[in-house]
């Protein structure tokens, strides 16, 4: 119960955003919790075939956010909020691992991903977006909620030749027709 | 009249006398699915209306190349519908309420539980695989369009592209590169919001309802899919009601066989009459087609090689 209220007291601190002294001290918080060195940037789909890998700026999100935990769930930063994690990770304290990749999967509809799922009843995360789903849902979702950042695919990723050709964008798009999309 | 009623009619009053049993056995229509058959879950709450997954399709399948790039998003404009040139499209749907954004919701073949267009084949091109796909064999297929009448999603197509091949499309789940090796489909793998997800269908349905309980806002309480035509391998979640983004909600909850096996006691005569006449209506098809007009009253003209 005390762990739960010093949640509820630090998630209303941040809402209402006092003193800028104060913010930048909350702000702190979650780096001071951690006692690891935070990535100011990460980079990611390094192993992407029709995009390139790409800068993100983590330094930048960690400044816009108003919590660590509105990306990495309960794993890091101040207690869960969200009335279904509640329920299990009241008290849940820090992962190990906070890392995307940590916990959603590569390859979620794998032969071995979905045979996991059916022998182990015991799974409780059973609807666990794979890692592409988890990232493109995280950015896009904020980005579209606070209309603010990039929701197009070649506003992060540049497309490469591949990704070209599968789109038939670029050097692969049609040319015989009009870009209508009525034919003829 | 609903297609599948004019085929029925079509059928049955044509049916002089009760013919025995057919070579199917139909059972009493309670048919759940293979118990290990696999399905999507459409989410059409995560569905950004990429068209990410009509490029993979397009590729995956061999498509003939798009009219314009899978970048256009002008396509929105209309509501397309799938075609022997597109197995899957993403349709966008303006919600009534104000401030609500539109809804994108992909389609393609629903794989039924049991499929109307298997039953309706005479010539039995259409197989349910135990993976949950519906499949053809087009070397079968002789064209005589039942399956497109009788598909309560208007699903199958035909190409012309053999003038004497005439051959359903539809989209097969990908089952000769993908399905049958455990593999996801090409238009799941690559959506970026995993706004399709790829499982045993008796999980998804588990999935879907726990989505809904979880976050009610989020959604309007119903899993497409899971009762209609007596059940669909690729499942609804939405934040609008199914007519709100044009899933017929006027269909049955028994499967299309229901229907129409009262009267496929009359197959064996279709089957010494249909093959005929639609020979001859394929040879009038390609002929009109060779001259670019359409002339329905040349059934006279009818002669076979
Ligand atoms: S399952 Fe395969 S054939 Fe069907 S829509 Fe997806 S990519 Fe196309
Ligand atoms: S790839 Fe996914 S997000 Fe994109 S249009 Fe298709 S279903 Fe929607």
């Amino acid at each position: 119960m005390n762990a739960r209220q010093k949640g509820d007291i630090t998630m209303r601190a941040y809402r209402f955003r006092p003193s800028p002294a104060l913010m930048i001290l909350l702000m702190l918080v979650p780096a001071v919790c951690l006692g690891i060195s935070i990535p100011d940037t990460i980079t990611l789909n390094d192993k992407g075939t029709l995009y390139e890998p790409f800068p993100f700026n983590h330094a930048k999100h960690v400044r816009d956010a108003k919590e660590c935990s509105d990306c990495h769930h309960h794993t890091t930063g101040t207690l869960v909020e969200d009335p279904n994690c509640v329920r299990c990770h009241r008290n849940s304290g820090e992962a190990k691992t906070v890392t995307c990749r940590g916990c959603h999967s590569r390859s979620p509809f794998s032969v071995a991903s979905l045979k996991e799922l059916s022998s182990n009843e015991k799974i409780y995360h059973r609807d666990k977006p794979g890692l592409k789903g988890a990232m493109h849902q995280a950015c896009i979702g904020c980005h579209s909620k606070q209309a603010a950042g990039p929701v197009g695919c070649e506003d992060c990723h540049t497309r490469k030749k591949a990704g070209h050709a599968l789109y038939n964008s670029g050097e692969f798009t049609p040319k015989t027709r009009t870009a209508t999309g009525h034919g003829h | 009249m609903k297609r599948r009623d004019f085929l029925k009619a079509c059928l049955v009053s044509g049916a002089t006398a009760s013919l025995g049993m057919t070579g199917k056995a139909w059972g009493s229509g309670s048919f759940e699915g293979y118990p290990d058959g696999m399905g999507v879950l459409v989410d059409t709450t995560r569905c950004i209306g990429c068209r990410s997954c009509e490029a993979a399709c397009n590729k995956e399948q061999k498509l003939p190349e798009p009219a314009s790039s899978f970048d256009d998003k002008s396509v929105f404009k209309e509501t397309r519908r799938t075609d022997e040139n597109a197995l899957t499209v993403v349709n966008r749907y303006e919600p009534q309420e104000q401030g609500k954004g539109p809804v994108y919701r992909k389609q393609q073949c629903n794989h039924c539980n049991e499929p109307a267009c298997l039953t309706s084949c005479f010539v039995n091109a259409y197989t349910k695989t135990k993976e949950g796909a519906v499949i053809y064999n087009s070397k079968i297929c002789v064209g005589c369009r039942n399956c497109m009448i009788a598909c309560p999603f208007n699903m199958p197509a035909y190409s012309y592209s053999s003038a004497f091949n005439p051959v359903v499309k539809k989209c097969i789940f990908c089952y000769d590169t993908r399905l049958k090796v455990g593999r996801p489909p090409a238009c799941v793998e690559i959506c970026p919001q995993e706004a399709l997800t790829f499982g045993h269908r008796k999980d998804l349905i588990k999935v879907a309802h726990e989505r809904i309980r979880e976050t009610p806002d989020r959604y309007h309480d119903h899993v497409y899919g899971e009762k209609e035509c007596g059940g669909t391998g690729w499942l609804y979640l939405s934040s609008l009601s199914p007519e709100q983004i044009a899933l017929d909600t006027s269909l049955s909850n028994d499967p299309i066989i229901s229907n129409v096996k009262d009267f496929l006691g009359t197959v064996p005569m279709v089957l010494t009459i249909w093959p005929a006449l639609f020979s001859g209506i394929h040879l009038l098809a390609t002929r009109n087609k060779d001259h670019g007009h359409e002339h329905a009253n040349h059934g006279q003209e009818d002669s076979k090689p």
